[in-house]
This record gives structure tokens, C-alpha cells and sequence, in this order.
């Protein structure tokens, strides 16, 4: 007999009904967009103040180096002692005072300037300074020696170095930056969908053993069958969460930032601004849309697909192990580590390694291990992974989900009808042999 | 098919631990057979051998003279002891479900149920959710989970634990039924006298191996020993205590009569008839009791894993 649609449904409905879940639902893109409202609202107070800096030049050398900004003025003195400037920038309550000492020898310039202020000045305003303080001593410099600088201006070269694969696909920068993001999101996707829903598969197995139903359904269904039920019910109850999260994110925020007028800004889609700001400005967009057609759109998609359902089962079947194997929720500690670990390691492989070498070593082998294998490879193939390559971690992945599964379905055998005592890992392996 | 239920040389071992020793059962059909043991003794391992929950390591089951498979979930209704319900669901909801896993049609299931909750009076119900009701009204519902789907075999394991006497009456009477529309009844438990009120056939399970079984009569006559329990009205009770004592073996007896009789156990050899016993003793005295003592299952029970220990 065939329990498991029966199964799924009743596992779907129950997480669906329940009210802590609806809440939840619900509640979690408001609670983001107000948390993201709130930042965004208060770095653009932030943004909005403009900083006063006085600037006292004694040298002489810097007529007209410093323009006032959106975030910062100057406010230039000259003949005044500088005992009179300190007081007037701080009765001014103006940011801090750039003292710069009369000096000859330009090339001994860093030992005459100095910057006085109230807190201690952030990095980007110091390096902007010292960037404008550079600049026109510089100039100056050339010009005691005889150098044209309009010259020198003339004769520099940009680059902006076209990047293309042997097999002639043209790659750019603003690609990597795109292919980071894609594969990112669905690494961590991933991530996020075995904690949430692997935790949510191990609490109803618990929930099944200490409301001692568990003896009752088990003399009717395989426990297999039970299991499988659970981990495909509470993951299309988590797929309707995660689709309702993402239509109820898109329309909040699309009113959110009518109402206010506030432009809410994800971190990726800043990285783009800013790693475009540094590239040419007018075919930003261009670009962005060219690196997107540029991804391996067809292939993304089928190996998310493969991928995903691949690793969560593998790790839903160890979450629904541990739950058989104890208790209570407490109890699952010594256990959560060796599954949580994996997936920390593959989320920092995948942050740190695959973006500074896509197919390194390091890369490809964790894209093989099946515990690191779905984030991993999903994080490398916006990079353009070859198919073989792909097929052969698919294989390992699905060899190890029906071990897994068959592990895991050994100790929920024997775990659901255990109770009493916290069992050892050694009474797990002797589980097996029952 | 005389037996509904055959257990051949079933042994399992759990590591180094035997659960089940070579233990052979036979449950006649129609019968309600009694389960006994201590506890740890093996029991539940057995009903979960023939839930098919457990795998057995040697040993064959047969059920209704097949051996047993898949297909006999559903003719097997089952009560654990450790039982519960979940807490969250509706009352007719879960019911639904359960009653679908052993493999009813939703539509049957749902008139069957209502035949149930009207029997049972629980028809309000339907709607509650298990944690609103209280540990009897939960064991009412599991009642009806249990044997909804008519299986042929009903395995109750302490089925009145947590019953007040009037529902255990209820329960009782609804398992009589049962059993006189044709069910098998498999019933462990450690209360000896509903062992005693309700079983046909009882096997005794201790340590993992079977030391006794049969029917209960047949048990009983095995166990007697020959020994009468009598009330003798007389002028000296010492006297005829001591003329007694010479020619029987006998003992103090503890019974409540109206009057200070001489109360006493007399043993027969074997040999021996009870009606001679009886003729004697008038020529003695003015019997006012005489009954043949026959075991009880409590008896029984701790005498024989006594032994068996």
C-alpha cells in the first residue's frame, strides 16, 4: 500500500495550519522591510550632513585645491595663529581643522600638515584629503621643476582590458561581479532552506515520538515511507513559505519605497552600483544586461534545480535521523554539529575560494564532497563549470542521498520506538546492524 | 482455519540482547488470547514481530494461514501501550487520516467513524483538537482508530490503563462484541483478574522464551493441586483439627463465615476422590464449606516465573 501521497499531505496541511508558521509567514517580510527601511532611512540621515572642515594654509601652496562637495565644505582661514583657528573651528562646531605649517622643501610637505578634530576622523575622509593634499602638491612640485603637468595629463593612457575566453565568449568585470551574485543567492539559498526546514523535519519526528503516536502510524506505514513523507510535506510547506516571502517581500517593498521615497537597496545590488561606479558610467546598464545574457542561463537553472533537491534531501534525511535518534530538542545538540559544520565549510569555500579561483583546486574538490557539493557547485557555475564535471558531482551526490537515506532510514527504524536515554554515536552504528 | 495466528520458533536479537528465545504461539480463531509476562519479559517484541514493525532474525508468522505480509496491515488493528495522538490535530481529522493508513476509502472511513462516535458518544468531538480533551477521552478516540477498519486480529496492549471503571466497562463490553462478531483477540496486560474474566487462551512469557500456554481451563487444571478449602462445624475444633491432621495433609484456611468454624485446606493425594473426602468429613462434623481450590492466574503467574527464575 502506497501511504506516501497520504503522508506528504497531512505533513503539508499540519505545517501549513499551524499558527506559529502563518504568523511567521507573514510577520518576517514585514520585520525585514522595516529593518531595511530603518537602516536605509538612517544612512541617509547620515548622508545628508555636510561636514565642515576649516582649512588653515600657511605654505601658501594650495590656492584652490580644495571644492566643496555634497558631504563636505571647506572653509578656507589665512593669517591667523593657530591657537585662534582651534577655538574658532571648535566654537564653529565645524568637523576638524587642516593645518597646513610654512614650508619650503615641497617633498618634506607630509611633515607640515596636520589634522585637529574633536573625534577621530573616519578613514575615507583622511585618504580623501590626503588624496587632494597629493594631488596638489604634486602639481606644484612639477611645476618648481619644470614639468608640464598638461603635458603629462595628455600623454596618459587608460585601460580598460576586454577579457575573452578561448571558446570566444567575452567576459568583463562587471560579469564576475553578476555571476558572484547569482551564485551566491543560490548557495545561499540553499543554506538557508536546509537550516530553517531541515530543523522544522527534525522537531515533527520529535514531536511524532513524544506525543508516542509514532508506535500507531508505524504499524500501518513503512517507516520510509513515513519519513520521505515528512521531509516532501514539510519541503513544499517551506516552498510555499519561501514563494509567499518573495511576493509579499517585492510588493512591500515596492510600497515602501512609493510612500517614503526611500530607495531600499539590497547589499548585492550595491555591489553592482559600486563596482560599476568605478567602470565607465554610461554603459553601466549595458553591461550589467550583456554579463547577464553572458550567464549559463539553461544550465543554472537545471543544475539549481538538480542541486538544490539533492542537497536538501541529503541533509533533511540526516536532520530526520537525528530527530528518531533523540528525545527532545535538547537532546539533538551533539548531533547538529557534524551536519552544521559541512554546510558552514561550503558556504566559506564558496565565499572565499570560488570567487578568487573559480576552478582551483580547493574548488573542485569540495564541488566533488557530497556534503559541500550542492552550495559549492552551485556557487561555481555562473563561472561556466564543464558538463562532465557537473554530471560527476550529480552522481556522487545522488550515491550518497540514497545511502544517506538508507542510513537514516536504519536509525529512524529503531530510533523512533528508542526512549529514555540519549544515545551514543556508537549506538547509532549498532542501530544499523538491527 | 483453526488458528488465526501462528507464531513458528520467532527469536530476535537486539546486539548481545535476546529479546525473543524460539517463542511459538497459536492463537485460535475467535479466541481472546491472553499475553502475560513481567515486564521487560518480551511481549512487546512479540506484537511488534507481528505488527511487522520488527523483523524477526529467525522464525516464521502466519496469519490466517499465510505467511505474513504487507497486505495484512489492515487486518491487523493494534493498541500500544505507549500511545498517543497528535496533539494538534482535530479529533475527526486525525481519526480520517488514521483510519485511510490502514487503508479505508475516505468516504468509508468517515461513516464508520460516525457509527463509532455515536456508539461511543463522542460525536461532539469531531472538531476538538486532542489537547483540549482529557487522557480517557483520548484513549475513546485511540479506541476507535484501533479497530475501525474490522481487522481480523485486535492486539491491545493495556487497553483499560487510564479508563475510570465505567469506560473500562465500556471498553470491555465493546471488545465482547468484537469478538462475537468474529474478531481475534490478542490481549496483554498486567491485570490479572480482567485476564481472568475475559481470556480463553493465555501463554506466559518470561525472560524471552514461552513457559507456558494453552487454554486457561486446561492451564488451571494442570496447576491444580488436589486441595479443598472446607468449613466444618463441630463441638471441639481442636480435636478434630488434630484426627484431621493424621490422616490428611492440611492447613490453616482464611475465609469470612458467620460462624467460628474450623477453617482448612485439606490436600488429596491423588489418588484420592473428593466425594469420600466429603462423606468423612460429615461423619466428623456439619460441613458448611466445601470448594475445590483452583488456581487463579495470579497464582499461577507468579508461581511459574518464580520457578522459571
Amino acid at each position: 500500500m502506497n501511504h506516501l501521497p497520504l503522508i506528504i499531505k497531512r505533513e503539508y496541511l499540519n505545517k501549513v495550519r499551524n499558527k506559529a508558521f502563518i504568523i511567521m509567514t507573514v510577520l518576517s517580510p514585514v520585520i525585514m522591510i522595516i529593518l531595511v527601511s530603518v537602516v536605509a532611512y538612517l544612512s541617509q540621515l547620515n548622508n545628508d550632513k555636510v561636514r565642515v572642515i576649516t582649512v588653515l594654509d600657511e605654505s601658501g601652496f594650495l590656492e584652490n585645491a580644495f571644492e566643496n562637495s555634497d558631504k563636505t565644505s571647506y572653509n578656507v582661514l589665512s593669517g591667523m595663529h593657530l591657537t585662534d583657528a582651534q577655538t574658532l573651528t571648535k566654537e564653529a562646531k565645524s568637523y576638524g581643522l587642516l593645518h597646513i605649517e610654512s614650508f619650503s622643501n615641497l617633498e618634506e610637505a607630509s611633515n607640515h600638515v596636520k589634522f585637529y578634530s574633536e573625534e577621530s576622523p573616519s578613514l575615507s575622509l583622511i585618504s580623501d584629503i590626503e588624496e587632494k593634499l597629493e594631488k596638489a602638491f604634486t602639481s606644484r612640485n612639477l611645476k618648481n621643476k619644470g614639468v608640464n603637468v598638461d603635458t603629462i595629463n595628455a600623454a596618459r593612457v587608460k585601460i580598460n582590458m576586454a577579457q575573452e575566453s578561448f571558446e570566444g565568449e567575452k567576459t568583463s568585470k562587471i560579469d564576475s561581479v553578476v555571476k558572484l551574485i547569482f551564485g551566491g543567492a543560490a548557495g545561499y539559498l540553499l543554506f538557508m532552506f536546509i537550516i530553517i526546514y531541515g530543523n522544522m523535519i527534525m522537531r515533527s519526528v520529535i514531536e511524532e515520538k513524544t506525543s508516542r503516536i509514532i508506535e500507531v502510524i508505524i504499524s500501518s506505514v513503512k517507516p520510509v515511507q513515513l519519513m520521505l513523507g515528512k521531509i516532501i510535506g514539510t519541503s513544499l510547506a517551506g516552498i510555499t513559505q519561501f514563494v509567499i516571502w518573495l511576493i509579499l517581500g517585492s510588493i512591500l517593498i515596492t510600497v515602501v519605497s512609493f510612500v517614503f521615497g526611500i530607495e531600499v537597496q539590497t547589499p548585492q545590488q550595491q555591489m553592482v552600483v559600486q563596482s560599476v561606479a568605478s567602470s565607465e558610467i554610461n554603459t553601466q546598464v549595458q553591461n550589467v544586461m550583456e554579463a547577464f545574457y553572458n550567464l549559463p542561463i539553461t544550465n543554472l537553472i537545471v543544475a539549481f534545480v538538480l542541486f538544490f533537491v539533492g542537497g536538501y534531501l541529503l541533509y533533511s534525511s540526516l536532520y530526520a535521523a537525528i530527530g528518531a535518534a533523540v528525545d527532545n530538542e535538547t537532546d539533538t545538540q551533539q548531533f547538529m554539529l557534524p551536519i552544521i559544520m559541512p554546510l558552514i565549510l561550503a558556504v566559506y569555500i564558496g565565499v572565499f575560494t570560488v570567487i578568487e579561483d573559480p576552478h582551483g583546486t580547493v574548488s573542485t574538490i569540495f564541488s566533488y564532497i557530497p556534503l559541500t557539493s550542492p552550495v559549492v557547485m552551485l556557487m561555481r557555475i555562473p563561472f561556466g563549470v564543464p558538463i562532465w564535471q557537473q554530471l560527476i558531482s550529480l552522481v556522487i551526490l545522488l550515491a550518497s542521498f540514497t545511502f544517506t537515506v538508507w542510513f537514516a532510514a536504519k536509525i529512524y527504524r529503531v530510533g523512533i520506538l528508542m526512549y529514555g536515554k540519549k544515545p551514543s554515536y556508537k549506538e547509532l552504528i549498532k542501530w544499523i546492524k538491527y | 482455519m483453526t488458528n488465526l495466528l501462528e507464531v513458528n520458533n520467532v527469536s530476535k536479537k537486539f546486539g548481545t540482547f535476546t529479546a525473543l528465545n524460539n517463542v511459538s504461539l497459536a492463537v485460535p480463531n475467535g479466541s481472546i488470547f491472553g499475553l502475560l509476562g513481567p515486564n521487560g519479559a518480551g511481549k512487546t517484541t512479540l506484537i511488534r514481530v507481528i505488527n511487522q514493525i520488527t523483523m524477526p532474525d529467525t522464525g516464521e508468522v502466519f496469519l490466517d494461514g499465510e505467511t505474513l505480509q504487507e497486505k495484512h496491515i489492515r487486518d491487523i488493528g493494534y493498541l500500544p501501550e505507549e500511545r498517543g495522538l497528535y496533539k494538534s490535530m482535530k479529533v475527526g481529522e486525525q481519526a480520517l487520516y488514521l483510519a485511510q493508513l490502514k487503508g479505508l476509502s475516505k468516504t468509508e472511513a468517515r461513516q464508520r467513524l460516525k457509527y463509532w462516535f455515536d456508539r461511543l458518544e463522542i460525536g461532539d468531538w469531531w472538531n476538538k483538537k486532542i489537547q483540549e480533551l482529557s487522557k480517557g477521552m483520548a484513549q475513546k478516540v485511540q479506541f476507535v482508530v484501533t479497530v475501525l477498519h474490522e481487522p481480523k486480529l485486535l492486539i491491545f496492549d493495556e487497553p483499560f490503563s487510564g479508563f475510570d471503571p465505567i469506560n473500562a466497562n465500556l471498553i470491555k463490553d465493546e471488545i465482547l462484541h468484537l469478538r462475537e462478531k468474529g474478531a481475534t483477540v490478542i490481549f496483554s496486560t498486567h491485570r490479572m483478574e480482567s485476564v481472568e474474566e475475559l481470556c480463553d487462551d493465555i501463554a506466559l512469557i518470561n525472560k524471552s522464551n514461552k513457559i507456558l500456554d494453552g487454554k486457561l481451563t486446561e492451564v488451571k487444571r494442570q496447576y491444580k493441586s488436589n486441595t479443598f478449602e472446607v468449613g466444618l462445624r463441630t463441638e471441639d475444633n481442636v480435636k478434630l483439627e488434630q484426627e484431621l491432621a493424621e490422616k490428611f495433609s492440611i492447613s490453616k484456611a482464611y475465609f469470612k463465615t458467620l460462624d467460628n468454624e474450623l477453617k482448612l485446606n485439606i490436600k488429596l493425594k491423588d489418588m484420592d476422590k473428593p466425594n469420600d473426602l466429603l462423606s468423612y468429613l460429615t461423619t466428623k462434623s456439619e460441613v458448611s464449606h466445601f470448594v475445590e481450590l483452583i488456581p487463579s492466574v495470579n497464582d499461577i503467574f507468579i508461581q511459574t516465573v518464580k520457578n522459571n527464575n
